[in-house]
């Protein structure tokens, strides 16, 4: 009884840990600026939206999320019609040297994108993208690990279902459409989840490939609002973090199922 | 991982229809052409930026350019001399090897004893393990952000934390010696939950019969952890290792938003300078030798990583 008890305690040290920042991130974004700034600190709000008017103030959010959001839908779907299309095509088509290019497609995982950002710069700046939302989208829409997922998920479908639809006179694209994609549910659903939050998180690319504030995203913004704000507007900065984080919190509260399966599968896989 | 090497289903067509060698011809014709119109996005956005980038980089490195002059001077292998020799870059990697050690040891030991913890038959357990995830599939920047708040000395949560136990709360982000272990702290509170997931999933898959007969002959909780559990869950542990150690060598936005590579160089990774290097300093030549010793280093982690799973098939 006595074990269970501690175990009960280290559990909820634990959730304390992980729920810590978070609240104090909530609570110091709805704050009063002099509750902010006094010692010993409030724990409870006297609850006001000032700080998210005085974000808007410093720093365009509104267009922050808009690209943001433009990105993530545009560069999600890219990435994933790629993925559907190649993993198809590698699981149902015949091809010669199909083995090698598959290879090749997989062995883009082996480049690590910290790597890329130099050169892919430079040929951004060659088709004159900088700045754009093309230089923001197109070089990240490239798949490799998706595409491996997806393909994996199409060779454990019964041939059955793909084999009475073509004798039912369907071509490949009906094929794909109406009887392999909704099969693959939800293998698809974690794919596109977990694409999209790298889509709506990622930041050096964005921070490099854009110069203006119209065309920043809202990671980046929020880097530019903290360096410019300083230490004496906290509350302002945490208003701007939290619009930041509040969409993939939420996507993560109802899509949690497929995130973790997908992460898991790919771990365990190997 | 592994690619399990099935072959490829036939479109049923071929095999129904019984039919000329002409009509079969046009057939594969058919297909091949329809196989290189769904691949060729996909392939062509790669080579241009996942493959292509490798030989620009290697040409960039014998290089010595400040990416406005018309066209980048040849100097030989003048870039990899300098940065191998080079103090500032000795340091680099020596923080970029202390701070992925740090967190590549956090996160398996933290993330295994979670793992356990979120075995263990509790209420809520389900609902903390997601709380520990969450960090996981947030933006490192604004997750930065939160921590360079909580660690501001003067009206941070860790001042309250620390200054009950008579302690002067340190300026993290601002001293030598107290930014890398803030960043490690704020690295482990992202991602820890992430290495739990996967070795409470490990725990979960692993056999209990093993257990149960060695709990019935008498063996201790600490030798069943030690002699049973830890070497079956080896292949997992392996798995985090390989893609911690990549993940954080490309550890960049918490940097970015913490520190900014210092105070000094006291936080300049590998990837900050690979960063600083081309996009602030402007110099291409530097940027792109830099980005070639991180990616042969990458390389030779991956490499590693393929013969050992590779063998471990092959053996089992």
């Amino acid at each position: 009884m006595k074990t269970r008890a501690i175990q009960y305690v280290v559990l909820i040290g634990v959730a304390a840990v992980f729920l810590g920042p978070l609240y104090w991130l909530l609570s110091t974004a709805f704050k009063q600026p002099t509750q902010i700034y006094q010692w010993p600190p409030a724990w409870w709000p006297h609850l006001t939206w000032e700080n998210f008017s005085l974000a808007w103030k410093a720093a365009p959010f509104d267009r922050f999320f808009l690209n943001s959001t433009i990105i993530t839908v545009i560069g999600t779907a890219l990435k994933v019609v790629n993925a559907v299309l190649t993993a198809y095509a590698f699981a149902y088509l015949r091809f010669p040297f199909k083995k090698i290019l598959f290879f090749a497609v997989l062995g883009a995982m082996m480049v690590p994108g910290h790597v890329t950002l130099l050169p892919n710069y430079l040929t951004v700046a060659t088709l004159g993208w900088i700045n754009t939302y093309a230089g923001l989208i197109i070089p990240g829409i490239g798949s490799a690990f998706a595409t491996f997922l997806m393909r994996q998920h199409f060779l454990t479908l019964p041939t059955e279902v793909t084999d009475a639809a073509a004798v039912d006179g369907a071509g490949h694209l009906r094929t794909l459409w109406r009887v392999v994609l909704p099969m693959s549910r939800p293998m698809l659903i974690t794919v596109v989840v977990i694409t999209a939050v790298e889509e709506w998180n990622n930041f050096v690319w964005p921070l490099i490939v854009t110069n203006t504030a119209s065309m920043r995203t809202l990671p980046v913004g929020l880097l530019i609002l903290k360096d410019e704000e300083g230490l004496a507007a906290w509350g302002t900065i945490m208003a701007g973090t939290l619009l930041v984080l509040a969409p993939m919190l939420l996507i993560f509260l109802i899509a949690q199922r497929y995130i973790v399966g997908g992460i898991t599968a790919g771990a365990l896989k190997g | 991982m592994t690619v399990v090497d099935l072959p490829a289903r036939t479109h049923p067509d071929e095999r129904t229809i019984a039919d000329g060698n002409d009509q079969r011809k046009r057939r594969r014709r058919r297909e091949y052409g329809l196989f290189a119109l769904l691949v060729a996005p996909n392939l062509l956005v790669i080579a241009v930026f996942a493959y292509w980038p490798i030989i620009y980089n290697a040409f960039l490195s014998l290089t010595d350019w400040n990416m406005i002059a018309a066209r980048p001077k040849f100097v030989g292998l003048a870039n990899y001399g300098r940065t191998l020799t080079d103090p500032a870059f000795h340091k680099t990697l020596w923080i970029t090897v202390v701070f992925t050690g740090l967190i590549v040891v956090g996160s398996l030991v933290i993330g295994l004893a979670l793992a356990f913890l979120f075995n263990l038959p509790l209420k809520g357990r389900g609902a903390v393990r997601t709380i520990a995830f969450a960090p996981h599939i947030l933006s490192g920047a604004a997750v930065a952000t939160i921590w360079a708040f909580i660690f501001d000395p003067g009206y941070g949560l860790m001042r309250a934390l620390i200054e009950p136990f008579g302690a002067e709360p340190p300026d993290w982000m601002n001293n030598s010696d107290w930014a890398l272990p803030g960043l490690v702290i704020v690295y482990l509170w992202k991602n820890v939950g992430f290495a739990a997931l996967i070795y409470l999933a490990g725990l979960q898959s692993l056999p209990k019969e093993l257990d149960e007969a060695a709990a019935i002959d008498g063996a201790s909780t600490w030798t069943r952890f030690r002699s049973i559990k830890l070497p079956l869950l080896a292949p997992i542990t392996f798995f985090l290792l390989i893609t911690t150690v990549i993940g954080t060598f490309q550890a960049f936005d918490v940097i970015a938003v913490m520190t900014g590579g210092g105070p000094g160089d006291a936080t300049t990774t590998l990837s900050w300078s690979i960063y600083n290097e081309g996009f602030q300093a402007f110099n291409a030549g530097r940027a792109a030798t830099l980005s070639i010793i991180m990616f042969v280093i990458l390389l030779v982690v991956t490499t590693v990583q393929a013969r050992v799973m590779e063998r471990r098939v092959h053996y089992r």
